[in-house]
């Protein structure tokens, strides 16, 4: 990865030199892009807008200091988790094409060094970083949010801000975190593997396909997803009738009212998971832990879902995971109230 | 062909339809239940039998299936209904029950509801009040401006506050949280039934048949309506009451309809044509005949939805595929009839 890195930055500085004149104009380093794209960043960039919550969150973990804003406001729910003087930076919006809700002149007056974008790298977003580089002339550099390059990512938000220990040491943790989950996962046999149904939305009907963003850390965690029999896909709507033929032995949620409805709910009693108390509300403060935003978050998301879904595999107690996991990306250690909350729903029956 | 012997065929037809209908939709489904296990479990409800078929039959039967042809029927029913009296009403065969904007105001109490993370019974509460809230406020606009054609006013103030409706969900959508409340609000606009359960059944029926009442005992005056108001008060018709007892019923079905399925368009304007069609403009034979036909035509759909991919279709999608070529079909062929 090092090796990669290190090569791109010589293509990059002999890019760089090519275009010496162009590059002179600005002060910094050129740097290619996941999407392949020059950019030329300012050294020591101290100001940093990240133009989607994915980028909040990836920035935020690595370089606090840097955020200049957020691009939704915390709900009350997700404040106390942190710290306020990075809580109550400005809400600037998000540049993304995913619904932009960005003015850019706000932007702008936000004083910006430099744009980070994590996620999709298609034509589609590499062009949009190029049209808002060009209109602001700030930097826009665009990193590949695949869950595979997430210490990667961390490694170049890591580089561009000079933050090169800290994002050195986080990556390693993600890696770790990654490779631990991943190992002891591997040794589970196919007949023992969890077969996992994910319910979204206030019915828990809206579930996700194979390969879609949001059953990416359940296919990490070594869950069977019940609906990939579908096919791949994004985030479809299943019949009740649908979800009772698969019988899953575990369902994880994100949607509170789902939660706690399911458990109640008659139509829903014969579903061996329901049963069995093995319904998971999935914590979401002050970022998702299963899939959105798809960022570092879902790191300590992974470890949950090992957690719940093998706990003879993984019996260590997630207490202090999670205090681990907020203190290094979140940069504030939780209280004890705090962290009962977030991990009393990885117990069956409770949430 | 006497007009006695043509009325019983398609009567016959009409209820052949609705029976094809249902059983086609108890027979297939995601959760495979053999016809051997429906007869079963429906013969044990009825005379109380115990049998050894798998409780989740069971479920699927009167849990999930069962209601939600129930749900199909009932509010493929309750939109044609509704959309045979507007467009007598209004004497415009363009008109569907949205017009008044009963569905923009449900759509943005449904869309609140879920952009404040409500339970489902809270989403369902505010969808129905927003299309009653929606219709109301049309009629109150429409009441105050005189001096015009009422019935004009009417669907100007329904347009008016149906482009105010669209506004404010799109303001909602903008605003909402990109990965939980987006999808959700995308997903009710499209309208479904996946969720339909015997919960939303008790709650939606009492509404659509009190909705259901001045339709039917006020039918023989939509028929003096649909003449024009000169000649309905000439005729000793009080135009203006029969006609906010008609759209007060109509709202009614309509808001308990799109509450718990969402926006389901096409029903209310394609049925009527298709039952018009068949029996003429005489509203006592149209309404029966709209809601025979809306009810087996939003079930034949629904099944459709549930099993023609393995992932679910919304309703609104697939009832303008189905739709669209039906209603094309229809204007070609009627075009012989009104020549």
């Amino acid at each position: 990865m090092t090796t990669t890195t290190s090569r791109r930055r010589l293509l990059a500085l002999g890019a760089a030199l090519a275009l010496a004149p162009a590059a002179r104009a600005q002060q910094g380093r050129t740097l290619t892009d996941d999407a392949g794209r020059r950019v030329t960043v300012p050294e020591g960039v101290t100001r940093i807008y990240a133009a989607g919550p994915p980028a909040s969150v990836l920035v935020f973990a690595v370089a606090p200091g840097r955020l200049i804003g957020w691009t939704t406001p915390f709900r009350p729910a997700e404040r106390p988790f942190v710290a306020p003087k990075y809580a109550d930076l400005p809400t600037l919006g998000r540049l993304t094409g995913r619904g932009n809700t960005a003015n850019v002149e706000v932007v702008l007056a936000a004083k910006p060094e430099l744009i980070i974008d994590y996620g999709a790298v298609t034509p589609t977003f590499a062009s949009l970083a190029d049209r808002v580089q060009q209109q602001t002339g700030i930097p826009y550099l665009l990193l590949d949010g695949a869950f595979d390059r997430m210490a990667a990512a961390i490694r170049s938000v890591g580089a561009v801000t000079g933050e090169t220990a800290r994002a050195e040491a986080l990556a390693r943790y993600a890696e770790e975190t990654v490779g631990d989950v991943t190992r002891r996962v591997a040794r589970i046999p196919p007949d023992r593997r969890a077969r996992v149904y994910y319910g979204r939305g206030p019915r828990g009907l809206d579930t996700g396909l194979a390969g879609s963003i949001n059953v990416e850390s359940l296919e990490r965690a070594g869950a069977i997803n019940v609906a990939a029999e579908l096919g791949p896909g994004g985030l479809v709507q299943v019949s009740l009738e649908q979800v009772l033929r698969w019988n899953p032995d575990v369902i994880v949620t994100t949607d509170p009212n789902f939660a706690t409805s399911v458990r109640s709910d008659p139509l829903w009693r014969d579903v061996a998971a329901v049963r069995t108390g093995r319904v998971h509300l999935a914590p979401g403060v002050p970022f998702g832990w299963i899939d959105f935003p798809p960022s570092i978050n879902r790191l300590i998301g992974l470890r949950w879902l090992a957690r719940i879904l093998y706990p003879n595999a993984f019996p260590e107690d997630l207490k202090p995971l999670v205090r681990e996991f907020y203190t290094r990306c979140y940069h504030q250690a939780p209280t004890d109230a705090q962290l009962d909350a977030l991990v009393a729903s990885a117990s069956p029956r409770q949430g | 062909m006497s007009r006695r012997t043509r009325a019983i065929v398609v009567t016959a037809l009409v209820l052949v339809a609705v029976a094809a209908a249902v059983l086609g939709a108890f027979a297939v489904g995601r959760f495979p239940i053999r016809p051997g296990e429906l007869g079963t479990v429906l013969w044990a409800r009825l005379t109380g039998s115990t049998h050894d078929v798998s409780p989740t039959v069971e479920t699927v039967v009167f849990g999930v299936r069962g209601p939600r042809v129930l749900a199909a029927l009932a509010i493929g029913a309750a939109l044609a209904a509704a959309g045979a009296a507007y467009q007598s009403l209004f004497r415009n065969p363009l008109v569907s029950p949205d017009i008044l904007g009963v569905s923009a105001g449900a759509a943005v109490g449904a869309v609140l509801g879920i952009y404040l993370s409500q339970p489902v019974v809270t989403i369902q509460l505010l969808a129905f009040a927003g299309g009653l809230a929606a219709v109301t406020l049309v009629y109150a606009i429409a009441s105050a401006v005189r001096g015009h054609d009422p019935l004009l006013v009417l669907v100007l103030a329904g347009v008016v506050v149906g482009a105010l409706g669209g506004a404010v969900i799109s303001l909602v959508k903008y605003l909402a949280d990109p990965y939980n409340q987006l999808p959700a609000i995308t997903f009710w606009l499209l309208g479904s039934l996946a969720a339909a359960t015997p919960a939303d059944l008790a709650s939606a029926l009492p509404a659509i048949g009190i909705g259901a009442l001045p339709l039917v005992l006020l039918r023989w005056r939509v028929n003096v309506l649909a003449l024009g108001d000169e000649e309905a008060r000439a005729l000793g018709v009080n135009a203006t009451g029969v006609r906010a007892a008609v759209i007060a019923g109509a709202t009614l079905m309509t808001a308990a309809a799109v509450s718990i399925a969402g926006i389901v368009g096409w029903i209310g304007l394609l049925v009527p044509h298709f039952a018009r069609l068949l029996v003429g403009p005489d509203f006592t034979r149209l309404l029966p005949t709209s809601v025979a036909l809306g009810a087996a035509f939003l079930l034949a759909v629904d099944t459709l939805a549930r099993n023609v991919a393995r992932i679910e279709i919304p309703l609104g999608v697939l009832t303008a595929f189905v739709g669209t070529p039906l209603f094309l079909w229809q204007l070609v062929a009627a075009r012989r009839s009104w020549q």
